[in-house]
């Protein structure tokens, strides 16, 4: 709070005030544990204008002068060295003659508010419930000239905002506290720490420096939703609706009855809607939850069942949930779990389903132990579904075996627990769980597994557990839940070419492909194309498919779609036309003015996918003069200037077919204003991938005299020569392509070797990859008609020559190639710099050879010049 | 979904562990051997819970409990105070009044002493009844007077200690009447300010946790779980 009235200039009642430790434990204490059985709330450190900085106690007794803070670490002398007073106002106004001046300045400034601030202001505690402020440090700017102090004056009535919007809701303090918590909490989860810290000072250091990782280090991709919710209600509604007073009076009997009273509280609340909000709330309100959570530690079964009954139904809502992870529900559930009560078993899973929905409780589930003990759960069911499934013996153990599978399901979204649960020996249970026929037991089971299957080590266990095999199986069921999450799983794990063909094996792409004709189910729709995507990765799939004439309906689906149905849908068509028959299938289903139509989008993953399928479509030259007729190609182009890199690598690509495939390419890039001036500053970029597709797209436009003198002009040969030293074989490829092109022009041989391009592209000869052998061979062709540069390759190559020999045995093409051209090289270092440019082409015209046809063009229009 | 009380009328480990408890206190008895199976007969004819040497061995726990108890008295059954004796020592009942009405409902002849059928066909509900007879045995305990209906002030009696930490007695008769309406208004569901059998049914058969509403009458479910 009186943070607010520090900082600049002499207006301020302090030069700056801050807690000692950042770290607040979730009582909204910021002592340490061994200090706050003293009753201690804080440290503060004070610096007022004229008193050396003051280390303060906050404790519940009052304020009081401390010994200050050792050199060694931190360490705060918690001895006591004054008076203790009552509030930390009282406390500075004794201590400091300038802070009691000020403050009365301040007080007369803010007269008319002041009797709203001071109330929250007395006891220290009040304190923690500030809303987390950015620590106002007044030593950079202390200038006390006059037209500051205005703008100090301004910057002041802004912050005490705060402090009267908190008093408005001083009913819901503590509330409120518990509501801010989770935010402290998200620098505070780090998996470094498991316990509370104990130095304070050095915690802070460690929070500093983990806050950045932990936000590049996302987690799951469902993860972070909820976390980001917001916090804030409208708390000031004044009328309490009528079940705000009888669920307080049930309260008051939870709280003050014996167990039969007890069970008849519960059992009176739960026939209020829990479902509604002002029910959730006012069981909250009313402290409804800390006693709800108490009898979970009693011995009374009845008691137990009658409070997870509402804290299941409560936990529906995300603030209740957040309280109730505060409040340290989570351990108690998860001893529940233990219980030889099965009922008692079911229930606590089930509201740990429900809670652990925000990363803060799965992280304590996970803590408390309850990942091994819900992994338990699905044992017991699975002793008795293999058994016998008739019994209601049985039924039970099932029903615990799912809520089981719940609970993990909403556990398995963060990382870690996925961890936990595969060494908890959770994935063979769950693929037996699987072979179960008991529908509502599949759907969480199948859930679990679909979060799951998004890392590596599960998609092998996976594959070993032989559960892809299941999953098709129940996609075959009539519950479209059940379907959805099936499709999801399979798209998960279907990045493994393996996988794909399991899926096939058991028959999985019928079932998709007939699944694609429900299109109501948006969600379903969406995992069925996205499992349809991923699976068409595999040629074979991609024939199944076409058989199944999925690609007919796919093109059906490509208007009038969500995003996430038309990106899969896309993306499936996009891996569909790599093949013939398929291009010409989506031409003639008309696909192509939709595929178009959806490359203005803003979505990245569409717009990667959507440039992938019309690059694919591109090949076709029929195709391609529908797409120019569009206007595609233009578009294309322009989703070069796109943010995002992945899509920029994706539109380049496209562009290559596009420019291959069209009549007069030349004339229609040149028609595009700023166009080639776009391509050539990519290569700037720092991402191999856009600077391999902006290589091939060069290479694709160079072809074109014109356009290689304006990307000339455009300063295309320095920027290649830079990318020169790079060890990446893709790009290695498509810039050995795009230099050889470009040495078409002018003195761009020339330049090139002054640029120091050629040296390292010798060394690309000793890379395993045959086709950058063949472009660099090519390109190295094109330099040695400059005698220079035949004499850099000479010394670079020359004495590596027996190593070339050997490299190229299997490539016949590239050896004989580099042997002429080596020995072209030699001669031509033997003889003089003149002859070489002379004697290479013709040297060269005795391979032409019907693989190569870049080198056969290349040699061609060597002749010709 | 449902997570009440158990109705499974397995329940193969529960009575063991009490029988095992009440045979340490079984002292070796005399008896006729002919008497005794005759008796276990003609009492397994009407008791279907309890297998014949599970009835036998009641039958021989009675003996020895009433000879224990009544050393005054003729050897004609458990008189009130015995029986509660054992309600408590061995089922971990404490609220007398609720003992006393269990009493009433073991004994159907109303002679104030509990003979060996009375004992055995009690003990089968008690601790093996199915959910009906369970309902059922519930609510006699609750219904005092006998016209089939539990009354407003019945409820008040049995949930008069429900509450603690009252500090006026009349605040506290305040909170008792509060619940009472609480608990009229969740199961008199025909509104004439009692509580009928079926009335009774009906809630229970709704939350299973209402079959104990007013007092924990039945053997404790903690151990009722397995």
């Amino acid at each position: 709070m009186l943070k607010n009235f520090s900082g600049k200039g002499e207006q301020t009642v302090l030069e700056s005030i801050s807690y000692t430790s950042d770290y607040e434990f979730s009582n909204g204490c910021r002592a340490p544990p061994w200090r706050q059985i003293h009753g201690e709330i804080c440290y503060v450190l004070v610096k007022p204008h004229d008193v050396e900085t003051l280390c303060i106690t906050c404790s519940a007794e009052g304020v009081f002068l401390n010994g200050g803070k050792t050199d060694n670490e931190g360490e705060i002398n918690y001895e006591r060295k004054g008076e203790i007073y009552k509030d930390l106002v009282t406390f500075l106004k004794e201590k400091s003659a300038k802070f009691s001046e000020n403050m009365s300045k301040q007080e007369k400034r803010f007269s008319d508010k002041k009797e709203k601030k001071e109330p929250t202001n007395e006891p220290p505690e009040k304190e923690e419930a500030a809303p987390v402020q950015k620590a106002i440090t007044g030593s950079g700017k202390r200038t006390l000239e006059k037209n500051q102090i205005n703008f100090g004056k301004s910057q002041m009535t802004k912050r005490l905002e705060p402090s009267l919007r908190w008093k408005a809701t001083v009913r819901f303090k503590e509330y409120r506290s518990l509501l801010r918590d989770p935010q402290e909490e998200k620098h505070r989860r780090r998996p470094e720490r498991s316990g509370p810290p104990v130095k304070p000072g050095r915690a802070q250091l460690v929070r500093k420096s983990t806050e950045k990782i932990e936000e590049i280090v996302s987690e799951s991709s469902s993860e972070s939703e909820e976390d980001e919710e917001p916090l804030d209600r409208q708390e000031a509604n004044a009328d309490l609706p009528s079940e705000y007073w009888q669920i307080q009076k049930l309260v008051k009997y939870l709280k003050g009855g014996n167990q039969t009273a007890t069970v008849i509280a519960l059992c009176s609340m739960k026939d209020f809607n829990l479902a509604q909000e002002t029910c959730q709330l006012a069981i909250r309100d009313v402290g409804g939850l800390e006693v709800l959570i108490n009898l979970l530690d009693t011995d009374e079964v009845k008691c137990k069942i009658g409070s997870l009954k509402i804290l299941k139904e409560i936990s529906h809502n995300p603030q209740i949930r957040r309280n109730i992870v505060d409040l340290g529900g989570l351990p108690v559930m998860v001893n529940t779990l233990d219980s030889p009560h099965k009922s008692l078993k079911c229930l606590a899973a089930e509201t740990i389903a429900n809670v652990a929905k925000f990363r803060r409780a799965r992280q304590a589930v996970r803590r408390y132990g309850g990942i091994t003990k819900l992994v338990a759960l699905l044992h017991c069911g699975k002793s008795s579904a293999e058994l016998a499934q008739s019994s209601l013996y049985d039924a039970r153990d099932v029903e615990v075996a799912r809520c089981g599978a719940l609970a993990l399901w909403s556990c398995s979204k963060s990382y870690t627990n996925k961890e936990a649960i595969r060494k908890a020996g959770g994935i063979p249970l769950l693929a037996r769980l699987l072979k179960t026929s008991h529908e509502n037991m599949l759907i969480p089971v199948v859930g679990t597994l679909q979060e799951c299957a998004s890392e590596e080590n599960y998609r092998a266990a996976i594959k070993a557990e032989r559960i892809i095999e299941n999953l098709v199986k129940n996609l075959n069921s009539e519950n479209e839940q059940l379907q959805e999450h099936c499709a999801m799983a399979i798209y998960q794990c279907a990045e493994d070419k393996e996988t794909r063909d399991l899926v096939r094996l058991h028959g999985g792409l019928k079932r998709l492909a007939s699944l694609l004709d429900n299109t109501d189910n948006k969600e379903r729709l969406a995992a069925v194309t996205g499992a349809i995507w991923k699976c068409s990765i595999s040629k074979e799939n991609v024939t199944k498919f076409r058989e199944y004439k999925a690609i007919e309906t796919l093109v059906g689906l490509l208007t009038d779609q969500p995003e996430e149905v038309l990106v899969n849908v896309v993306g499936a068509l996009g891996e569909c036309c790599q093949d013939y028959e398929n291009r010409v299938l989506v031409r003639k289903c008309g696909g192509i003015p939709p595929l178009v139509n959806l490359l203005v989008g803003v979505n990245q993953a569409l717009l990667v996918n959507v440039t992938k399928a019309v690059g694919a479509c591109a090949v076709e030259p029929e195709s391609m003069m529908i797409i120019d007729r569009l206007d595609g190609v233009r578009l294309l182009w322009s989703l070069l200037k796109n943010p995002h890199p992945e899509v920029k690598a994706s539109a380049a690509w496209a562009l290559c077919p596009c420019i291959q495939n069209t009549k007069d390419a030349g004339e229609m890039v040149r028609s595009f204003v700023g166009g080639l001036e776009l391509v050539v500053n990519l290569l700037k970029s720092d991402n191999k991938e856009v600077l391999a597709s902006v290589c091939a797209a060069i290479t694709n436009i160079a072809k074109d005299q014109e356009n290689l003198a304006v990307i000339t002009d455009r300063g295309v040969v320095p920027l290649l020569s830079k990318l020169a030293n790079t060890n990446n074989d893709k790009l290695r490829r498509h810039l050995a392509e795009a230099i050889s092109h470009c040495c078409m022009w002018g003195r761009n041989r020339v330049a090139f070797g002054e640029y120091k391009a050629v040296a390292p592209l010798v060394h690309y000869l000793k890379s395993d990859d045959p086709n950058v052998h063949r472009a660099t061979a090519q390109a190295l062709y094109q330099l040695s008609e400059d005698a220079d540069n035949c004499v850099t390759i000479h010394e670079n190559g020359a004495v590596k020559r027996r190593k070339m020999e050997n490299l190229f045995e299997n490539c016949h093409l590239c050896q004989r190639k580099v042997e002429t051209h080596l020995r072209c090289v030699a001669r031509s270092a033997r003889d003089g710099s003149g002859s070489a440019a002379g004697v290479m082409p013709h040297g060269l015209h005795r391979w032409k050879c019907s693989v190569c046809t870049v080198t056969r063009r290349g040699s061609k229009d060597a002749s010709s010049q | 979904m449902n997570y009440g009380i158990s109705d499974n009328p397995r329940h193969v480990g529960l009575e063991l562990g009490y029988l095992r408890t009440l045979q340490c206190v079984e002292a070796t008895l005399d008896m006729d051997q002919k008497t005794l199976k005759k008796l276990v007969e003609s009492i397994s004819n009407t008791v279907k819970n309890f297998k014949k040497s599970e009835v036998e061995c009641l039958i021989r726990l009675f003996h020895s409990l009433v000879e224990r108890a009544n050393v005054r008295l003729n050897n004609l059954g458990l008189d009130r105070n015995a029986f509660r004796a054992i309600l408590h020592s061995v089922f971990g009942m404490t609220d007398d009044m609720l003992m006393n009405r269990v009493f009433f409902v073991f004994d159907k002849d109303h002679d104030n002493c509990i003979n060996v059928k009375e004992w055995v066909k009690g003990l089968s509900v008690f601790l093996r009844g199915t959910f009906e007879e369970k309902l059922k045995f519930c609510f006699e305990v609750y219904y005092l007077n006998g016209d089939g209906y539990i009354s407003r002030e019945e409820i008040f009696d049995m949930l008069k200690n429900s509450l603690h930490q009252q500090s006026s007695e009349e605040e506290n008769d305040e909170g008792i009447k509060e619940l009472v309406d609480i608990t009229l208004k969740k199961m008199d569901y025909d509104n004439d300010g009692k509580i009928s059998f079926a009335d009774f049914e009906k809630a229970v058969r709704e939350e299973r946790l209402l079959l104990e509403v007013f007092g924990p009458c039945l053997p404790e479910t903690k151990i009722q779980c397995q």
